[in-house]
């Protein structure tokens, strides 16, 4: 999907979009939702009835910046959700109104996608948009899906096996394809997309309801220690001969303070933008309980091929045989590999002429004939005539034990230093090509699964999170241990079919623990259903992309680690925000119980026995409470940005993380409001607003 | 203070910590059944008991079942002392012809005894025979601490069991804890405490007559049995009404050295156990470790206090055995949910009665009530790996449990259900006559007299802060629902945990997971704990003690 990366947080439309709904959302019914943010709401509408029968200055400000705070926790969902929607809207666009073809038994019928129906059958040409999501029943296609990816290079899209899947809006760029739709209208990939972006279907996640319930225990706790407070109070003040009175703006001004507003305000702020920063990484999550599990993986399976290697084998070495000039055996070895268009044969070419500086040669003069790799000889290679059809060379490269054959039915000796060379090669995990000229041996060449630049620390990392990495091949056990150590994954299996997937999961999940995966195959399918992080990719089957609980749009296999982190990084938000919260209070109530308790005891005096606890000198018991209210109301502004990136996450130990959250959020939650309510009592005495 | 002084507490922390692994071995071997060398001794009482009842000792119950048997066996201990009180003029010994207590207050004192708070609205040697004495109270002193081991024993199965439901049995933990634990333990005790001088005898009081020829009545009773019992189960309440400041429960310095110690022992030693029994005496250790630094910082505080802003003030302080002996002992009977004391809390400075106060408020966690405090102290965990557990980037967990929506709404229930009844009750006498009534000082201090008589009951704690006239209607039956509440607002939270854990599957530890045996732990657990605690009663307690303290210093007083 075509998605402006640089949706920032100012900007406008996204910013006025915002503003209004936050007035949309003092809606009763939305705001019960949330219990914290109710109480405010309350309280809000509790002071400004009171403002008829007692008005002040005083009072209004506090009834204002207690709406405030109401309107900053609905404007963070607001700019949460918005970032989401400027995205859906963006999705909507493919949305229009397309005409498809219809196939009426043989006969081809235009009628609007809208109407289309699932197992109907459709067909695409080039140039036609594909109308709805389906499966290819038969033919070959190039298919431009950067609609949805964002990647411009096309992709094959055919009929049988992994790759069948097509999405409705993406572009058939050449031939003609059979497509049976798959899903009714409103119901299709783009559509659920839609809905998941703009957080339409959002439910609170597991981790989400439980704190909701700790925020709204917290609260029970602090009115009841404010509404007890008033009863308190009136038996001191009877007993201390004064005459002061604790009013019911001040009491809500307090518990409004106390209450888990930051992250009350915030929570949903949280959840969204997790599930936008996957959306902005391309991977849509088909719900967050989903990117919750992300950050509890403990064991995470990755295949090998595009995750762990480059999925091609590279040629990295040629051992000559005795006698050979290894000089020659690359001359030869490059010829073998001329009119070899497989990654290895092209990994070949440019091995000699990285490593002895051969360039292609020319051999306009001869006739050259290649001679293709074929599942009975396994084998390939060139054979250069001359211009009369007279035989100059035969070249041929293939596994060891099929050249054995060739060479001794040829008369000649397989050399046993080559057989040495050929088990040490495949003895470490790669795959060795023997090289022949005329039926004799010249050497071998060394094919190695090349490890990815960089795997190697992000699984040390992934390890010190304490993530099991797992790698799933298809290779010999020798070829699987090889590649495993060089990558330095935990451990790995060798020669897997897609039911050992499965069974993986189940014995990990028995002990407890939580796997994600990637796959995508109709037969990663059951795997991925049961994985409880199931990363389906968009290139895969129709039946791997339902399994799956999220979908990488680039299908890009090493996309699983960011996930994880990802969800890891939404848990840290939380938690680090609910610890500010909560370590905050302690500032309010060194601003607030002084300043309504001052003329206690204090024998006709203003500043009785309790204003010493006034540690922070506010200038009157009006600013402070003030100060307090518009701390507690900014603060919430002023985290939006942390809530919607996130908090900086570097992967490390629990316990190192740990420390540096409580260092920042907790010990920074006890100090920052200190600071914050001082000034604010500052500027509000600067500028007489008491 | 002088270093005598200094050396008692010292010797007094050691002798706890030292004796801690010893006892707590024991009762791991106790809980979890294993064979042990004096068992011989006792186990035919077990088995006969098993027989007559017709149990058998490895039946399993669910957590409802659990809490149906525990509720049904308190009901029924409450109905009989209830009643007893009522008709003991017509039951026998009775040597005094003490009359039938009046309703309230034998309401106030069934729940309270029922429950292990041990609050006394009345004095023990002018309103109960030494029939009630003897059958309702001390046997509720036993199982009462009893069914506080149960609710944590429960609470341990549920930590470590794997996918079922099978919490253990209610009846053999309760037997189990009074055959093996209490009743050697009391009987050890009172024999200790006999041989210092403490009376155990059914006569009746003496008359005597005193050097300035007055008649003075002198209450005799079965007071060493009761008494041992009192401080190790937790429970705290007096034989007299004087509680150990009556020389007949605490008459030299050796029996209140041993009776400080006997507070805290049986509490400090099960946190041992909890180790043992998980499988990580690590674990149990730095939670040993979070109720220590607490105990010692409030210990430390109210002896500053004490001796630095009011030294030289003795009235109501145990001068027999000095100061310090009356501090040890509030900040031990007020940590545990223990009640019993050798002063007078209200005659203790400001600071001094603020940590009293504050122990009691934090739920009686620092150590707490044998079995109480250490399921206690787990709820705080609960919040606690729940609140920093998220910021490691995981869903919180706990020993291998993931702690999900309903442990922390039961965990957030447990923590509500006694700030409930501190700051709603306290309240509600502050705005009666009823409650201001039954006060003896006026300004902050009559505050605190109503706060710390609802923190105690809402806390389970029993000890008074002496003032207040509590024997009324309404601190009765105000203080005696409290108390219920307190108690069972706590546990049938926590058995739920329990068994909402148990059916979970046990997470095996990665590097990933968030560690609760290191000092960052114990560093969060003590912040979580002061800080919740604190935020709900900081207004309470400034418009108490905290109000009283700086009226004090600056020379006024009420």
């Amino acid at each position: 999907m075509k998605r402006n990366r640089n949706s920032s947080f100012f900007e406008k439309k996204l910013l006025i979009e915002a503003l209004k709904s936050s007035f949309v959302k003092l809606d009763p019914r939305n705001q019960l939702k949330n219990p914290v943010m109710f109480v405010v709401f309350v309280g809000a509408i509790f002071s400004t009835f009171m403002l008829f029968t007692n008005f002040s200055g005083f009072n209004l400000q506090i009834v204002i910046w207690l709406w405030f705070t109401s309107l900053f926790a609905n404007f963070a969902e607001a700019i949460a959700e918005g970032r989401g929607k400027a995205q859906a809207d963006s999705l909507r666009k493919l949305k229009t109104s397309v005409m498809a073809r219809k196939m009426n038994g043989t006969k081809e019928v235009l009628v609007a996608a809208t109407e289309l129906r699932k197992g109907d059958v459709v067909v695409c040409e080039a140039n036609d948009i594909i109308p709805i999501d389906g499966e290819i029943i038969e033919g070959i296609a190039t298919v431009d899906e950067s609609a949805i990816t964002g990647e411009s290079a096309p992709v094959i899209r055919e009929s049988g096996g992994d790759r069948s899947a097509v999405t409705g809006g993406t572009v058939v760029l050449s031939d003609r394809v059979l497509i049976q739709v798959t899903c009714d209208p409103g119901d299709s990939f783009i559509d659920r997309m839609i809905a998941l972006v703009e957080g339409a279907k959002r439910q609170k996640t597991p981790n989400e309801i439980a704190l909701t319930i700790l925020l709204s225990g917290l609260t029970i706790i602090f009115v009841l220690a404010t509404v007890t407070l008033y009863p308190f109070f009136s038996y001191s003040v009877s007993q201390s001969a004064t005459k002061i009175s604790l009013t019911l703006p001040i009491l809500i001004s307090l518990l409004v303070c106390l209450i888990p507003t930051t992250i009350g305000g915030l929570l949903s702020a949280i959840g969204i933008s997790g599930m936008d920063r996957l959306l902005a990484r391309n991977v849509i999550a088909k719900s967050g309980r989903a990117v919750e599990a992300a950050g509890d993986i403990d064991v995470l399976l990755l295949d090998k091929t595009g995750t762990i290697t480059f999925g091609n084998r590279m040629a990295t070495e040629i051992v000559a045989a005795n006698g050979v000039a290894e000089h020659y055996l690359a001359e030869i070895t490059q010829m073998s590999s001329l009119s070899d268009d497989t990654p290895e044969g092209r990994s070949i070419v440019t091995l000699v002429k990285d490593k002895y500086n051969l360039r292609g040669r020319d051999l306009s003069g001869f006739h050259i004939e290649s001679v293709p790799f074929t599942a009975q000889t396994r084998m390939s290679g060139v054979d250069i005539r001359e211009k009369d059809g007279k035989l100059l060379k035969s070249i041929r490269k293939g596994a060891a034990d099929s050249i054995k054959n060739y060479v001794e039915a040829a008369g000649n000796v397989y050399p046993e230093e080559i057989e040495k060379a050929v088990y040490q090669i495949a003895n470490e995990g790669s795959t060795p090509l023997v090289v022949t000229e005329n039926e004799k041996v010249l050497g071998v060449i060394r094919l190695k699964d090349v490890v990815k630049g960089g795997i190697k620390e992000r699984f040390a990392q992934l390890r010190k999170m304490g993530i099991k990495t797992v790698m799933v091949t298809g290779d010999n056990p020798l070829t699987a241990a090889s590649i495993a150590a060089e990558a330095g994954v935990d451990d790995f299996i060798a020669e897997a079919k897609p039911e050992d997937k499965l069974e993986l999961i189940r014995i990990e999940q028995a002990d407890g623990k939580l796997v994600a995966m990637i796959g995508d195959g109709t037969n990663d399918a059951p795997a991925l259903a049961q994985a409880n992080v199931g990363v389906a990719m968009n290139t895969g089957t129709q039946a791997a992309r339902e399994a799956g609980n999220m979908v990488d749009l680039d299908s890009n296999p090493t996309k699983l680690i960011e996930i994880v982190e990802i969800g890891k990084q939404l848990l840290m938000t939380r938690g680090a925000l609910t610890t500010f919260s909560i370590a905050n209070d302690v500032a309010k109530y060194f601003a607030i119980i002084p300043a309504v308790f001052a003329g206690l005891y204090g024998f006709g005096g203003v500043n009785g026995p309790l204003s010493k606890l006034n540690i922070m000198h506010l200038q009157s018991p009006e600013s402070a409470v003030l100060s307090s209210i518009i701390f507690n109301a900014l603060i919430i502004i002023a985290l939006i940005p942390l809530a919607l990136k996130g908090i900086a996450y570097r992967p490390s130990g629990a316990t190192q993380i740990l420390r540096r959250n409580i260092l920042i959020y907790g010990v920074g939650g006890l100090i920052v409001p200190f600071v914050g309510i001082k000034v604010i009592d500052l500027i509000i005495n600067l500028l007489h607003f008491v | 203070m002088n270093y005598f002084d200094y050396l008692q507490v010292f010797v007094y922390l050691l002798l706890l910590v030292a004796l801690t692994p010893l006892i707590g071995n024991y009762m791991f071997k106790v809980f979890d059944n294993k064979p042990f060398k004096a068992k011989g001794i006792f186990s035919w009482l077990e088995t006969s008991i098993y027989k007559t009842i017709g149990l058998k000792p490895d039946s399993q119950q669910n957590w409802k079942q659990y809490a149906f048997a525990l509720l049904s066996f308190n009901l029924l201990g409450f109905l009989f002392v209830f009643v007893l009180q009522l008709i003991q003029k017509q039951l026998p010994l009775n040597p005094q012809q003490l009359g039938n207590v009046s309703w309230p207050l034998a309401f106030n004192t069934a729940a309270s005894f029922m429950t292990n708070t041990n609050w006394q609205s009345y004095a023990g040697e002018t309103t109960l025979s030494y029939f009630t004495q003897l059958i309702g109270l001390t046997v509720q002193n036993f199982v009462s601490a009893a069914t506080g081991f149960g609710v944590a024993l429960v609470l341990i199965r549920g930590i470590r069991n794997k996918l079922n439901s099978q919490l253990g049995n209610f009846y053999v933990d309760l037997t189990r804890s009074v055959i093996y634990i209490l009743l050697p333990l009391s009987i050890l005790f009172s024999v200790v405490l006999i041989g210092q001088g403490v009376i155990q005898n059914l006569n009746a009081y003496k008359t005597v007559t005193t050097i300035e020829k007055n008649q003075q009545v002198i209450p005799q009773g079965p007071a060493a049995s009761q008494i041992a019992i009192k401080q190790l189960g937790t429970n705290g309440g007096g034989f007299f009404n004087t509680n150990s400041a009556h020389p007949y429960e605490n008459p030299t310095p050796l029996s209140n050295f041993l009776e400080m110690l006997a507070i805290l022992l049986l509490p400090a030693s099960f946190v041992y156990c909890f180790g043992k029994m998980i499988g990580s005496v690590k674990q149990g250790w730095y939670i040993y470790m979070t109720m220590f630094i607490l105990f010692t910082v409030g210990l430390v505080i109210s002896v500053y206090s004490e001796y630095h802003f009011s030294s030289g003030v003795f009235e109501g302080k145990e001068l027999r055995f000095g100061t310090i002996n009356s501090l040890i002992w509030e900040n031990a009977t007020t940590a545990a949910s223990n009640g019993s004391v050798n002063a007078m809390h209200s005659s203790l400075s400001p600071l001094s009665a603020l940590v009293a106060l504050f122990n009691m408020m934090l739920g009686e966690i620092i150590f707490g009530g044998v079995g109480a405090g250490l399921y206690g102290m787990l709820i705080f965990v609960i919040l606690t790996v729940f609140i920093a557990g998220l910021m490691v980037g995981r869903t919180p967990e706990y020993l291998g449990k993931k702690i999900e929506a309903f442990e922390v709404k039961m965990a957030i229930m447990g923590v509500i259900a006694p700030s409930f009844i501190i700051l709603v009750f306290t309240a509600i006498a502050c705005m009666t006559d009823a409650g201001l009534s039954s006060l003896s000082s006026k300004g902050p201090h009559g505050f605190s007299e109503m706060l710390y008589a609802f923190t105690s009951a809402g806390a389970n704690n029993g000890s008074a802060f002496a003032g207040l006239n509590a024997n009324t209607n309404f601190y009765n039956l105000m203080i005696g629902i409290g108390i219920l509440v307190g108690r069972f607002g706590v546990i049938i939270p926590v058995l739920a945990i329990a068994g909402s854990l148990s059916e979970k599957k046990l997470i095996p530890v990665s590097s990933g997971t968030f560690r609760t045996d290191n000092f960052t732990f114990v560093f969060l657990l003590i912040a979580v704990i002061l800080i919740v605690g604190a935020l709900t009663f900081f207004p309470a307690l400034s418009l108490g003690p905290i109000v009283e303290h700086i009226l004090m210093i600056t020379g006024k007083t009420f």
